[in-house]
């Protein structure tokens, strides 16, 4: 409004000037500020132009009005300015429009012609006084806007600043406005009047407000809100709750021409909108033609094809649900138009990379054309061999009727959707050509983006339709694929499928062996109909019905199909024959057919190797050995999934901890795989999936067969029979089974089957019933005879050679039991057994080949070698407890003896012979007792067997030659019983007249008898054992006695008593003394000895020397006293501490001066000369002195007197066993006193 | 990547199903590949709507053992919205969970338990 002139000379430089920056533009509802470009429209101001209440169009809605003026003298406003500015403002106000803007221009140059000018600002004043009496920033001035001059170009900027706010506030305003009544607007939907596509004309206009402002995102938001609105409704429709608007979208689909996308807005279907006479496809294409564009303005053209995916299948169903008749066919045609379009926009506006790089988006619209293009061709007998009939002709006439004309904007393009489709319906090789095009291009996209299986599908298809074609050589390629796929992964529906499919191609192509293959499979299938199977099976059957004549040539299937075997079993059990025997095998074949199928024969192929010198291999060994059950069972493996789960390895794991190794903590842990390599080649190799067609039949020489056989369905048993020839092993490998030419191979049997066939030579075995053989009773011994390849004949007999102390008890009934060599027995026959001097011959039953024969033979080993084992000789009394503990300990090793028996075979020239060991079942041990000077003899006799034995008759005996002694048996008992592992002592008291000899020989027998058995058929031999005594005479009585202090009643603890010990001589001069510890002089004769205190309990503290060597003379009753100082450690009876005597034996030695004995004694190192068996009393005294042991061996080499310890019968400790009372000391503290 | 259970009412159209299911691992594996590059920890176990066909939705799930859940609906069904998907496919889950935890039953054997058969009848009822 205002001057028009001046705004004509303005106008350029603003609307130039105006969308050159930006401005942020704040939103309400929380919206993300925006800079945007303004870009406005300048029209002249007419009232008419002002906006009408409830006019809704936002497109051209004044949003500033702006007055110009370039009056510059106060008369001239209050004249003509004023009024006009008034009227304008009352127009505005009409119109309640509250976004104007005054513009004062100001020109220097009319300000130089008038001179009385009042101040150029008083007229902006006035003006803001008159106008703008709140809003002072609603009068702007512009100073010289033509002008180029610096002042000019800052009031420009701050008009254009000014201008910009402003517009925008109002803009703002006026789209809050318009949102709200388009919301007020969408709030009535519910009203029965509101129409949608009022309401879509309205809210359109808003996106077209921000298509123009370039916010194409929130363009697109209004389309998505109106796109779902809808969807909504349709759903709601579907629901049952209608909209009376909806009900025109249902009305039958007459035209199907596709989505067109290539104008900016289809304002054809605009208009239809408008004028609400478009159908669902109409609105849906409009609404996504304009979606696409701005998806395109936004550089996103993936998301078109996706939307593109998603608003044809939700079309689709939203036409089903509206229940909207449509042709036959028109869908597809849409559909089919509307993918290429939408394929073709996008390639339009994009370059090849990019559309390389993101085929995922669009190979979906690839795939549903193709699909639709497929439906259509059937639809219209494309597809057949025959071509269309004319039902089909009439249906695509039309159909492309339907289609309309072709688009002005595409008809010139030679690849438009539109002639595609016409083209490919109007002849089958076109549509042929177009399909395998989009096909083709179908499967490489979905290759290449990895989707193997889609493609596999699609492949599917195209085989379907190359079969319809009848160019089965193409689709049986497409159908291995996909049955590969299927198979590898297991889907036991689709591989029946493609199977039948692929049985079909097969057919065609005359692949016979493939197709009797697939076949079987086929009729092993459980998804299968029963018929269907029995058809497959009779098409394998007739074809081996009618290919008799031509005989030799074979036609190899494999078994699994066919049939499965389940289990295998052998008779006899272990599947161990001899050479010659016979043996079954028996199979259990599980036949998968539907029918029973006759076989003409069944066999097993049979794979022979030898080993020979090989231990495994022999009979004991398999015999013994291979006691398995005979039965067999194969894992049941489901034909249909060669390469399941079940033929992977199962996973081998194992733990693993890793410590740390200084401290042991763990350090890791975790769990390793052992069988990684063959689980990850398993996947890899999933290749060679179907079993290869090449299954090779070995031609073995060894071929168990069985004719004639039935297969009813399910387990049938299939026995076979042989004889076993040469021995070896043998593997089974492959069963086949044949019917006519037809053959099914299994070729491989797994586990590994084998039987073994051995020969033997005839043996003979001895050996002892029991652990061990006992001697001096009668002993069962098991003779075993295996007969091998040797059949014994009656007469055959086995002649032993005896031996002198053994004998061969022949009782009067011998059974011999006769077994196979399977360990089940046969029969029982009675033994002949002819003994005379040198042999015993026994006569062997009659026993067929590979049998073994079984006797026991009771042989006795006389002890009589038993007693020259003798024990070692006398000890003294102590020591010999001792030493039998020890031998206790060391070993239970009994005496054995060992006797050879030569044995005659009837099968060999050579004698067999054979070693039996017989065990002396007794030890016995002798002891020498004294008391005083009476002499005990103690007799132990242990049983070392797990017998128990009754013994009887013991009697010692003096097999020497001394009359005047006489043994008298204290042994109350003449029978008794040793049980295992005890001992039973005998005791005797010698008794002698006149000077007893100085050795003793004695002999000890007594009888024994197995206690278990009450009758012996024999008598046995006494058990003797023969031993010497020697220097049994008592020579010595040491006799120590303890006193306690004087004054003191008792002994106390820590306090010294004194011991005494005397020595007294019993005997006078005997023969046993003289050595040469004796010195003589003056026919007085006195023995060196040495005695020594010793407590091994350390219950006693020695004080002072503990040893010294008296000089003893040689006469009855001749004592020598030695006294004491020991002191008691501990409170209690304490047994009184150990005196020793030694003869003490000079050195011998012509250059050393006798050394004094004491000095040795002082030293406390001396040499023990003592019994190698008394080496607990010799550790006792190293024991006592550590220092000794070192001493002596320092001192080896030197010439020192020798001790010699007395003979244990030569010396009585009287003492022995006596204690004394040691009562604690009074100032009660322990007191500990260690004696080194 | 081979079936340990399938089911499908109504029966007629199972072969289709199978077809479907099975083409539907393509797009499984797609998007488990882009997944387990973006984030493996914390990896959402629905994997939303696989591809729509015409007439049926696919839907999948996938656990962190890689054992794939498809389910395929009817499109026309719009009662099924995503929350109601990803609950039955939690449930189905849990009930896969209970028969990994039988101990008679050996993982990659196709699965018979009763109780699985019993839950994903009950859901089929439930939805259809």
């Amino acid at each position: 409004a205002g001057d028009q002139n001046l705004f004509t000379s303005i106008y350029p430089t603003l609307s130039q000037q105006l969308p050159r920056e930006p401005m942020e533009w704040r939103r309400s509802y929380g919206r993300a500020p925006k800079m945007i470009h303004l870009e406005s429209n300048f029209v002249q101001f007419k009232e008419e132009l002002l906006p009408k209440e409830g006019n809704k169009a936002l497109l051209t809605f004044p949003f500033l009005h702006i007055y110009w003026t370039e009056c510059c003298d106060t008369e001239v406003y209050k004249a003509t300015v004023k009024d006009d500015l008034t009227k304008w403002q009352n127009v505005l106000k009409a119109h309640s429009s509250v976004d104007w803007l005054i513009v004062v221009v100001e020109n220097d140059a009319k300000k130089k012609n008038k001179t009385n000018i009042l101040p150029r600002t008083s007229i902006v004043d006035k003006i803001r006084n008159d106008f703008c009496n709140k809003q002072s920033d609603r009068c702007v001035v512009l100073s010289d806007p033509l002008k180029d001059s610096s002042r000019t170009q800052e009031s420009w900027n701050a008009f254009l600043t000014k201008l910009r706010t402003l517009l925008l506030m109002s803009f703002t305003k006026n789209l809050g406005k318009f949102e709200d009544d388009m919301r007020t607007l969408r709030e009535k939907r519910t009203e029965p009047g509101w129409s949608f596509c009022e309401y879509f004309m309205v809210q359109e206009e808003l996106a077209f407000v921000f298509e123009m402002l370039q916010q194409f995102e929130d363009a697109l938001v209004q389309y998505d809100e109106l796109d779902a609105l809808f969807s909504q409704y349709v759903v709601n429709f579907g629901a049952g709750d209608g909209a009376n608007w909806l009900t025109f979208f249902c009305q039958p689909v007459k035209s199907w021409n596709g989505l067109v996308l290539r104008k900016p807005i289809d304002m054809e279907k605009r208009e239809l909108i408008q004028r609400q006479e478009a159908t669902l496809l109409d609105l849906r294409s409009y609404l996504f033609s304009r979606q696409c564009t701005l998806l395109l303005f936004l550089q996103r053209p993936w998301e078109v094809a996706q939307r593109a995916l998603e608003l044809l299948h939700s079309c689709v169903q939203e036409l089903k649900l509206l229940e909207v008749s449509v042709p036959p066919g028109a869908l597809d045609c849409w559909v089919f138009l509307s993918c290429l379009e939408v394929l073709q926009r996008i390639e339009g506006c994009c370059d090849r990379a990019q559309i390389d790089s993101n085929i995922a988006h669009t190979v979906g619209l690839w795939s549903y054309a193709t699909e639709k293009l497929k439906a259509l061709g059937y639809l219209c007998g494309l597809v057949s061999e025959k071509g269309p009939n004319s039902e089909d002709l009439n249906r695509t006439v039309d159909l492309l009727a339907g289609l309309g004309a072709e688009r002005p904007e595409t008809a010139n393009t030679a690849q438009s959707p539109y002639k595609k489709l016409r083209e490919a319906l109007s002849s089958v090789e076109a549509f042929e050509k177009h399909y395998l095009d989009l096909s083709h291009a179908t499967i490489e996209m979905y290759t290449s983006i990895g989707r193997t299986r889609s493609a596999k599908l699609v492949g599917k298809d195209v085989a379907e339709f190359y079969m319809r074609k009848r160019s089965a050589q193409k689709a049986e390629a497409h159908l291995q694929g996909a049955l590969k796929t299927y198979l590898a992964e297991g889907w036991a529906l689709p591989v029946t499928h493609t199977r039948k499919q692929l049985a079909e191609c097969q057919k065609h192509l005359g692949q016979i062996e493939n197709y009797l293959q697939t076949s079987s499979l086929l009729a092993s299938d459980g998804h299968l109909t029963q018929e269907e199977r029995a058809h497959f099976c009779q098409e394998i059957l007739s074809f081996a019905k009618q290919q008799v004549d031509s005989p030799g040539h074979r036609i190899l299937l494999p078994m699994h199909s066919f049939a499965q075997l389940r289990d295998l079993h052998f008779d006899p059990s272990n599947a161990v024959v001899h050479a010659g025997g016979a043996l079954s095998v028996e199979i259990t074949l599980y036949s998968q057919m539907p029918v029973p199928v006759h076989m003409d024969q069944i066999a097993v192929n049979v794979h022979f190797n030898i080993e020979k010198n090989s231990y495994r291999k022999t009979a004991e060994w398999l015999t013994k050995h291979k006691m398995s059950n005979g039965i067999i069972n194969f894992p049941a493996e489901t034909s249909l999934f060669p390469v399941s789960q079940n033929s992977s390895p199962a996973l081998e794991l194992s733990e693993m901890f890793e410590r740390s190794p200084s401290d042991n903590s763990l350090n890791t842990t975790g769990i390793i795989c052992r069988n990684v390599h063959m689980l990850l080649r398993k996947q890899e190799g999933g290749s060679s999936l179907e079993t290869p067609s090449g299954v090779a039949l070995e031609d073995g020489a060894h071929v168990l067969r069985c004719s004639s056989v039935t297969l009813q369905p399910g387990a049938n048993r299939v026995a076979f029979r042989t004889q076993a020839k040469e021995p070896g092993t043998y593997t089974l490998r492959q069963l086949c089974a044949s019917v006519g030419p037809v053959w099914f191979v299994l070729p491989h049997i797994y586990p590994i089957v084998q039987y073994d066939v051995y020969s033997q030579e005839p043996q003979l075995h001895v050996e002892p019933l029991a652990d061990s053989l006992l001697a001096g009773i009668p002993q069962k011994v098991k003779f075993t005879v295996t007969t091998g390849h040797y059949t014994v004949k009656n007469g055959d007999s086995l002649q032993l050679s005896n031996v002198e102390a053994m004998l061969i008890l022949c009782q009067t009934e011998n059974r011999a039991t006769i077994f196979s060599n399977s360990r089940e027995e046969s029969s029982v026959a009675s033994l002949r057994i002819q003994a005379s001097d040198k042999v015993t011959s026994i006569g062997l039953p009659a026993a067929p080949a590979y049998h073994v024969i079984e006797f026991e033979l009771e042989v006795l080993s006389l002890p009589s070698a038993s007693a020259a084992v003798g024990e070692r000789g006398t000890q003294g009394t102590p020591e010999i407890h001792r030493k039998q503990k020890d031998r206790q300990r060391t070993g239970h090793c009994m005496v054995t003896t060992d006797h050879k028996v030569s044995i005659d075979c009837p099968w060999s020239i050579y004698s067999t012979v054979i070693a039996l060991t017989f065990s002396v079942p007794f030890r016995t041990t002798h002891s020498l007792l004294s008391s005083g000077t009476r002499k005990y003899v103690q007799v132990c006799v242990q049983n070392l067997s797990e017998l128990d034995f009754q013994l009887s008759d013991s009697s010692l005996m003096d097999v020497g030659n001394a009359t005047d002694l006489q043994l008298a048996p204290l042994n109350a008992q003449c029978q008794q019983h040793i049980h295992s592992k005890q001992s039973v002592f005998f005791v005797w008291e010698i008794r002698w007249t006149r000077e007893p000899p100085p050795a003793l020989h004695c002999q000890f027998s007594v009888g024994f008898s197995p206690a278990s058995e009450e009758r012996l058929s024999i008598s046995l031999k006494p058990y003797t054992y023969e031993f010497q005594v020697e220097n049994f005479f008592t020579l010595y009585t040491v006799k120590a006695e303890i006193s306690p202090a004087v004054g003191a009643e008792y002994c106390r603890t820590g306090s010294l008593c004194s011991l005494e010990v005397s020595i007294t001589r019993l005997a006078d001069l005997l023969e046993v003394d003289k050595d040469e510890a004796l010195t003589e002089s003056d026919e007085y004769f006195s023995t060196k000895l040495m005695y020594e205190v010793v407590d091994n309990s350390s219950n006693w503290a020695v004080c002072g020397k503990s040893c010294g060597v008296v000089s003893m003379p040689v006469a009855a009753q001749a004592t020598h006293r030695v006294h004491m100082e020991v002191m008691p450690l501990f409170a209690g009876y304490l047994p009184l501490p150990d005196v020793r005597l030694f003869k003490y034996l000079p050195h011998h030695s012509a250059h050393s001066s006798q050394l004094d004995a004491d000095s040795w004694i002082e030293n406390d190192s001396l040499s023990v000369d003592k019994h190698p068996d008394d080496q607990l009393d010799c550790s006792s005294v190293r024991s006592r002195g550590s220092v000794a042991s070192v001493a002596s061996s320092e001192h080896k080499g030197l010439p020192m007197p020798r001790l010699q310890a007395l003979p244990a019968g030569q010396v009585f400790n009287s003492s022995m066993g006596m204690q004394v009372l040691v009562i604690p000391s009074q100032d009660d503290h322990v007191l500990e006193v260690s004696v080194t | 990547n081979y079936p340990l259970y399938i089911r499908s009412t109504p029966m007629e159209s199972e072969l289709k199903f199978h077809y479907m299911v099975h083409t539907s691992l393509d797009v499984v594996d797609e998007k488990i590949s882009t997944m387990g590059k973006a984030l493996v920890d914390q990896r959402e176990l629905y994997l939303g709507l696989l591809y729509p066909t015409e007439d049926y939705k696919v839907y999948g799930y996938v656990t962190n053992s890689k054992v794939k859940f498809v389910m395929v609906v009817d499109s026309s069904n719009t009662a099924l919205r995503d929350n109601e998907i990803r609950s039955m496919f939690r449930k189905l889950h849990n009930s896969y969970t209970d028969v990994m935890c039988n101990p008679f039953y050996n993982p990659g054997d196709r699965i018979q338990s009763r109780a699985f058969d019993n839950m994903v009848t009950s859901m089929m009822i439930q939805v259809c």
